[in-house]
């Protein structure tokens, strides 16, 4: 390739209009005499939308030498971090200029890493998977620590940023292991090279491990989950609500991508891994909640569990596992949306509340809050007929299709103690006593418009799930023919 | 014999001087340390033929990120001695996990076998006839268009995240406003005036 | 090849032998040569004729880290420059223009570092 190739630009249409975009607006942003948050911010916002069309009806094929690939399988998931982006990003808005935290730097940032996001997705050689964790792991760090007065939150930041940078450091080391092993990063020659006689070399085990443990930071799956509660409950509410949604599903499809593509063929060495990591997240998503008080740690402990259940779809290594990870990342994204969005109402008497006792009595104050955070806590727990369920059932099904009968009655098991403490929560909401009862009521429509939306998906998916089900087919059919 | 001489110097003090900077009881003594670590490393990329990376090195790392090093913990106010204080404790499990390490690394290294097609596979083999800077130059930024212009985005965030993190605006501070000054007009500012013997200026 | 390379680097080598030779040279004689007697006023370190107090480190501004970390990143698009210089003539207009656009990115957080002052001291 010496040449400019067009056709690269066409395949990659989505990535570069939103970079091209996202400069422009960090231009405007400052060029303007006054620093206007919001208009930034709602701009920013129609950036992704504008992303968003170009992905749905994008070129599917690879660019700029293969290192790029656009399918079917990255077109559903960029829509969905595209979609979590533009969530998190209405959600936050308000809150921000609440809290004297609006700066024009915060959507811009967001933009970024929503950039880095779609280039994880769409990596097809080593340089540009690393390339695209970057992109997407600093304005993270930053986002992290972006209130930057308060000692919660540059410390979660600080934490982030270094355990981040030892994964990445992990990433490099079992990168350069693999790379020395295949001689090639591209991810179609590795798969060719390792298939049939990968298993026997320790050199490439180790190297294919070392990259699953950095892949699995980012999940922040056990045994590499101690950054989650601690970063979850420090950087700011909208930050955290962010983390929660778009970084996840980015990663799970990088982990998904990795390990479906180059090392197909050490599916042996990885299956291992995956079940076991998919079950120590499971058992300690779900037992290590139960005593939490404060409600973005519970959820910072909740999602570590529901990456445990998406593990076990991955963990089949089959295009039906394929499909419920897709599936249940997608039910998941929905749910965090509009869990966040009820502790971004938690607001009393002017200020921010985060315990879990604060809910209390809200079925009396606020019925319809109430109703919509059970719905989300039932779906969470996975009890029929809300959408959290069947994200439950396809992936179990999936692994017992495959033989995994320990790993699905692990799940299913974790998945009642589990449903311990999501209950627990409309149990306060509606039969404990409250100090004072009820939130300060919202003006914030985005907030209010999230919620809503996210309730009415979870509650409504048994009656239309045809959409999703059948992209994701398509969409896991893509990686596993 | 003279490469291999040379080769086992540098890495001789490249060892040491990396022991040294996590050892050294004085964090100056640790930093340039690192440095010479740096210049060590930098000498062993030129004897693999590494050239660019070699100055690259030199330039980045001794020139400016260590620089910057020796700038926070000369001018830090961290306690390096309540810093220390774990190390007793923390030293077995950490021991512990090092060793593992390089238990693993040496199995690694004892079984390395490169695949039969490392060799023709291999991304982009060094061409020959022309210098290292060269090479990269021909295929950074054509053939790796897509990780170079990333690379750059990668820039710019970090850019933005450094100021956003630490860029404080004081308000006490009164601030040269250049096209406040240019714009100033002689005529709105100075008034000439007659002045008659023996009698006063009104102002 | 790499031998050839390498003997490209012997004044190098020459130069960095001397100048170890010198600065032992130079310190060995001092140690020899000149007459030593410390005692411990004299070893301690002169601050106006009252003793020391404090460590010298004091928290200082972070302005200054600002300066040096921008001053890294454009230390780092240098770096990226010198192989883009060399071969300039074999990577043609595709090659420019990659640098152009590289060099745009950088640009557009340069004017945003102007426009927030982060390049004004105050």
């Amino acid at each position: 390739m010496t040449a400019f190739d067009f056709h690269d630009m066409i395949v990659a249409l989505p990535e570069v209009k939103l970079a091209a975009m996202s400069l422009a607006l960090l231009l405007l942003a400052v060029v303007s005499k006054k620093e206007n948050y919001r208009l930034v911010a709602w701009l920013a916002v129609a950036v992704l939308a504008v992303t968003g069309a170009l992905v749905a009806c994008g070129t599917h094929g690879t660019a700029f030498g293969d290192m790029f690939v656009s399918d079917a399988f990255s077109t559903y998931m960029k829509l969905v971090v595209v979609t979590g982006s533009a969530a998190s990003l209405i959600m936050a808005t308000r809150y921000l200029e609440h809290e004297k935290a609006s700066r024009i730097e915060y959507p811009v940032l967001i933009l970024f890493a929503t950039l880095g996001m779609m280039l994880m997705i769409s990596a097809n050689s080593l340089i540009s998977l690393y390339m695209g964790l970057e992109l997407q792991s600093l304005p993270l760090y930053v986002l992290a620590a972006i209130r930057r007065d308060s000692v919660r939150s540059t410390e979660a930041g600080l934490k982030y940023f270094v355990l981040g940078a030892l994964s990445s450091g992990l990433f490099l080391y079992g990168a350069s292991l693999v790379y020395g092993f295949t001689g090639s990063v591209d991810f179609t020659q590795m798969a060719g090279i390792l298939q049939g006689h990968a298993s026997t070399l320790p050199g490439i085990v180790t190297g294919m491990v070392l990259v699953l443990a950095a892949l699995a930071f980012k999940i922040s799956a056990v045994p590499f989950h101690m950054w989650a509660p601690d970063v979850y409950e420090g950087a700011p509410t909208p930050v955290t609500a962010f983390f929660a949604i778009a970084p996840k599903v980015a990663a799970i499809a990088l982990l998904t991508r990795v390990l479906t593509g180059p090392f197909w063929g050490m599916m042996q060495e990885w299956q291992q891994v995956i079940v076991v990591i998919s079950m120590a997240s499971m058992l300690l998503g779900g037992v290590a909640a139960v005593a939490q008080t404060n409600i973005k740690r519970l959820l910072a402990y909740s999602s570590i569990g529901h990456m445990g259940y998406a593990l076990v779809g991955l963990a089949a290594a089959s295009a039906a596992g394929v499909q419920a990870v897709i599936v249940y990342m997608t039910i998941y994204a929905v749910m965090s949306a509009g869990a966040f969005a009820v502790v971004l109402m938690m607001k009393k008497d002017g200020r921010m509340v985060e315990d879990i006792s604060d809910l209390a009595g809200l079925g009396k104050a606020q019925p319809l809050l109430a109703f919509a955070m059970s719905v989300l806590m039932f779906s969470m727990a996975g009890i029929p007929p809300l959408a959290g369920f069947f994200g439950k059932l396809f992936v179990f099904q999936a692994a017992v299709a495959e033989g995994l009968y320990t790993l699905a009655l692990v799940g299913v098991l974790t998945s009642v103690v589990a449903a311990f403490y999501y209950i627990r929560i409309v149990k306060v909401m509606y039969f404990d006593e409250p100090k004072k009862a009820g939130f300060d009521a919202t003006e914030d429509r985005g907030l209010k418009f999230v919620l809503a939306l996210s309730t009415f998906a979870v509650m409504f998916f048994i009656v239309m799930p045809a959409p999703v089900l059948a992209s994701a087919h398509a969409a896991a059919l893509a990686l596993i023919p | 014999m003279i490469e291999a001489i040379f080769f086992y110097l540098f890495s001789a003090i490249l060892v040491l001087s990396a022991l040294m900077v996590i050892t050294a009881k004085n964090p100056v003594h640790a930093v340039l340390f690192l440095i010479l670590a740096f210049f060590n490393a930098a000498a062993l990329f030129v004897m693999l033929g590494a050239e660019f990376i070699a100055m690259t090195l030199v330039i980045v790392y001794v020139g400016a990120v260590a620089v910057l090093f020796l700038f926070v913990v000369m001018m830090l106010d961290i306690n390096f001695a309540a810093l220390r204080k774990g190390m007793k404790k923390h030293l077995p499990v950490g021991g512990a996990v090092g060793l593992l390490l390089l238990g693993e690394l040496l199995w690694i290294y004892k079984s390395w076998t490169p695949s039969m097609f490392a060799e023709q596979s291999a991304a982009s083999p060094m061409p020959e006839g022309v210098t290292n800077t060269h090479a990269l130059g021909q295929v950074l930024y054509t053939q790796y268009l897509y990780p170079f212009e990333t690379a750059g985005l990668i820039l710019l965030v970090a850019m933005i995240g450094a100021i956003t993190l630490t860029l404080r605006r004081r308000g006490d501070v009164r601030r040269q406003n250049v096209s406040d000054q240019v714009a100033r007009n002689p005529k709105d500012v100075i008034k000439v005036v007659k002045v008659a013997s023996g009698a006063g200026v009104e102002l | 090849m790499a031998t050839e390379l390498l003997t490209q680097y012997l004044p190098i080598v020459v130069f960095l032998g001397l100048a170890v030779g010198m600065a032992v040279l130079m310190i060995a004689a001092s140690y020899l040569v000149g007459k030593q007697n410390p005692y411990g006023e004299k070893d301690s370190a002169y601050e106006c004729g009252f003793p020391p107090f404090g460590d010298a480190r004091a928290k200082f501004d972070v302005r200054f880290y600002l300066v040096s970390i921008l001053f890294i990143i454009f230390d780092l698009e240098i770096a990226f420059l010198f192989p883009w210089a060399v071969s300039l003539g074999k990577i043609g207009v595709f090659g420019f223009w990659s640098m152009v656009t590289f060099l745009g990115v950088l640009t557009v957080g340069f004017i945003y570092e102007w426009r927030k002052g982060a390049l004004d001291w105050e």
